[in-house]
């Protein structure tokens, strides 16, 4: 018997009883469409984590003052200013097969104001290596030049939230904002990053001049006095381990900072990879739990199948004697019923692949997820699907080839 | 008619036992004949005699428990299942009481049925089958489903799949047991038309009307011959 009329007598068996094959096929079309919708999920907080890790700057170390138990007391990261701008050179000096570059930055908040507009938010002083190591660009007009640097100059760089909410439309090049009653010219707009992975605005920011913020507009505050900062933005050679790197920061500003063995480090270091990756593997941990979910109903899905054929090899009984009456050899009756088990997992999986992509992109549509559809885990869930209609269905269809041609006529 | 003498079938002591539980029954217990190529042989005796068995044997159904079965020259009785199934397609035609028509099937494919288990491609099964439907006088029936055609109708179709195969033996099991008689003695009728084109045809029967178109009637009892 050959394969085509095989397949044609087993879709034939299949459409006489359609309720119960699309029932049977129910428990596949659910774990199929269950494991295409959550590697959709997966794959697209994969992807939006891979993006947000090159929006914040590949192989960025941030060195914090302070550490968290710092004088004793648990102080927030950054709140007493122990690092200082020639920790920051040192480090792009001493560094430099590991390090790319270190950018001091000191930061400060308060009401930014263009004419009758103004608008609340976070002020940084930097140098022009901050724009490298954070990846900014620039949508519009100039980073800052060395000598506005050395010179404290009174010009600054709007985020694009910032420039939007006191200019709109208007380029804000060449204007003047205030903050602090200090006023400064923009000089350039930033290119948009959108929102971090705790869903802060990361546009929403205000670039200057480190001497400026300190020397003018942080001017009245301690913090002017010393060189120190409020954090070292560090970027690592894309061919350096970042772990690596990160010891050597320590060392050296343990170093510099003459720390003793033992004693707690006074800065806080902070590989923002690593956190990112934190969250990707506590997505991946969710993914293997929906996995596991998906898997124990295409098991109930294939015993459904099992069962089904058993029911089905009963009931046809007399069938399987007439067939192997005028010569149907044990073997043809084995491929019949496990081809037709096969083909009901297989019409299930495709069902479930073709559920499953429309139930991600609706999702992805009603609750703003990033869904990322993958070929690869289609093709892989059919042919399992087919596989598990080969696996349950091989007892039955055994079965079936086992019967005896008499005891199979003569059944009632 | 004529033709010479060839023995189609030929069994020696044949036996069958059954395991029922602890005892063992013997259904059939040493039968030898003989059944010449060209013979119309009817099978009589009451239930519990053995012809069932006999049948069966003799369609290859099933293994004799020892003995020898001899078909057309050929010992059958030690083939494995794969060989059997392969004789039962090229051999022997069944012919069944209650038809055994595969339902929501039409006639056409019923009749293609074993040519199916011989590979052929699907436009000679369907031309074959289509003319052993007209044989049969169902030339207008092929694409109806067999609860689309009277009792009479479904075994012409089963007689005609019997007949697909051109084989050399037709196994009739009580043919007309499921029919009123008009229409049982047109079946009969038909069997001994095949008859006389040369088909050897053993037929079980209950009735002496219908054992009456065989031209030899075998006695079983008991599991034996007795007549």
């Amino acid at each position: 018997m050959n394969f085509a009329a095989t397949l044609a007598v087993a879709f034939r068996a299949l459409a006489a009883n359609k309720l119960r094959s699309a029932l049977t096929m129910l428990g596949i079309v659910i774990g199929v469409a269950a494991v295409i919708v959550m590697i959709a999920v997966g794959r697209g907080a994969q992807a939006q984590v891979e993006r947000q890790i090159r929006s914040l700057g590949s192989n960025l170390l941030i060195v914090f003052s302070a550490s968290p138990t710092f004088t004793g007391a648990r102080a927030a990261a950054g709140a007493t200013h122990t690092i200082s701008e020639e920790d920051a050179h040192a480090i792009h000096r001493e560094l430099t097969e590991t390090i790319v570059a270190a950018a001091p930055a000191l930061r400060g908040s308060g009401q930014v104001v263009a004419g009758n507009s103004n608008w609340s938010s976070t002020f940084w002083g930097v140098t022009p290596e901050y724009f490298e190591v954070r990846e900014w660009r620039l949508a519009e007009g100039r980073a800052f030049d060395p000598s506005e640097i050395n010179g404290a100059a009174k010009v600054a760089v709007l985020g694009r939230t910032v420039a939007w909410n006191l200019f709109g439309d208007e380029s804000p090049i060449g204007q003047t904002v205030r903050i602090r009653t200090v006023p400064l010219t923009v000089v350039g707009v930033l290119a948009t990053k959108g929102q971090n992975l705790m869903g802060q605005d990361q546009d929403d920011i205000v670039l200057m001049p480190i001497s400026t913020a300190r020397n003018r507009v942080l001017g009245a505050t301690a913090l002017a006095k010393s060189r120190s900062v409020g954090s070292i933005n560090i970027k690592a050679r894309d061919d350096v381990d970042i772990k690596v790197a990160e010891e050597q920061v320590r060392q050296l500003l343990r170093q510099r900072h003459r720390l003793q063995p033992g004693q707690e480090d006074d800065f806080t270091l902070r590989n923002m990879t690593e956190i990112l990756q934190a969250r990707e593997d506590s997505s991946r941990v969710m993914a293997m739990l929906l996995a596991a979910v998906a898997s124990v109903s295409l098991l109930v899905g294939g015993i459904g199948i099992m069962n089904i054929m058993l029911v089905s090899v009963t009931e046809r009984t007399r069938e399987i004697g007439l067939r192997r009456a005028v010569g149907a050899r044990g073997g043809d009756i084995l491929r019949q019923f496990l081809v037709e088990a096969t083909a009901l997992s297989l019409i299930g999986g495709l069902v479930g692949v073709l559920l499953g992509s429309l139930g991600a992109a609706l999702i992805g549509e009603l609750a703003g997820w990033p869904i990322e559809l993958s070929p690869f885990a289609a093709l892989l869930a059919v042919s399992f699907s087919a596989g598990i209609g080969i696996f349950f269905g091989f007892y039955p269809a055994r079965k079936a080839a086992r019967l005896s041609p008499i005891e199979a006529l003569r059944h009632e | 008619m004529g033709a010479p003498y060839r023995p189609l079938i030929r069994v020696e002591r044949l036996t069958k036992e059954y395991a029922l539980g602890e005892t063992r029954v013997t259904a059939l217990a040493g039968v030898s004949l003989e059944i010449a190529a060209g013979e119309f042989v009817a099978v009589m005796g009451p239930s519990g005699s053995g012809k069932s068995t006999f049948m069966n044997l003799l369609g290859c159904l099933d293994a004799p428990s020892g003995g020898a079965y001899w078909l057309d020259g050929r010992e059958v009785s030690r083939l494995d299942d794969d060989a059997l199934s392969n004789l039962r397609n090229r051999k022997i035609g069944f012919v069944f009481q209650h038809f055994n028509l595969l339902a929501r099937t039409t006639a056409l494919d019923n009749v293609a049925l074993p040519l199916l288990y011989r590979g052929l491609p699907a436009a000679e099964r369907r031309a074959r089958a289509a003319r052993r439907l007209e044989q049969v006088g169902l030339g207008g029936r092929m694409e109806h489903r067999p609860t689309q055609l009277s009792g009479g109708q479904q075994q012409r179709v089963a007689i005609a799949r019997a007949l697909v195969g051109d084989p050399e033996l037709i196994l009739a099991d009580e043919p007309t047991g499921a029919l009123d008689s008009k229409t049982g003695n047109e079946i009969m009728a038909l069997l001994a038309e095949l008859n006389r084109a040369g088909m050897t045809i053993v037929l079980v029967t209950h009735e002496h009307d219908i054992a009456a178109y065989a031209h030899r009637v075998i006695h079983f009892r008991d599991g034996r011959v007795v007549a």
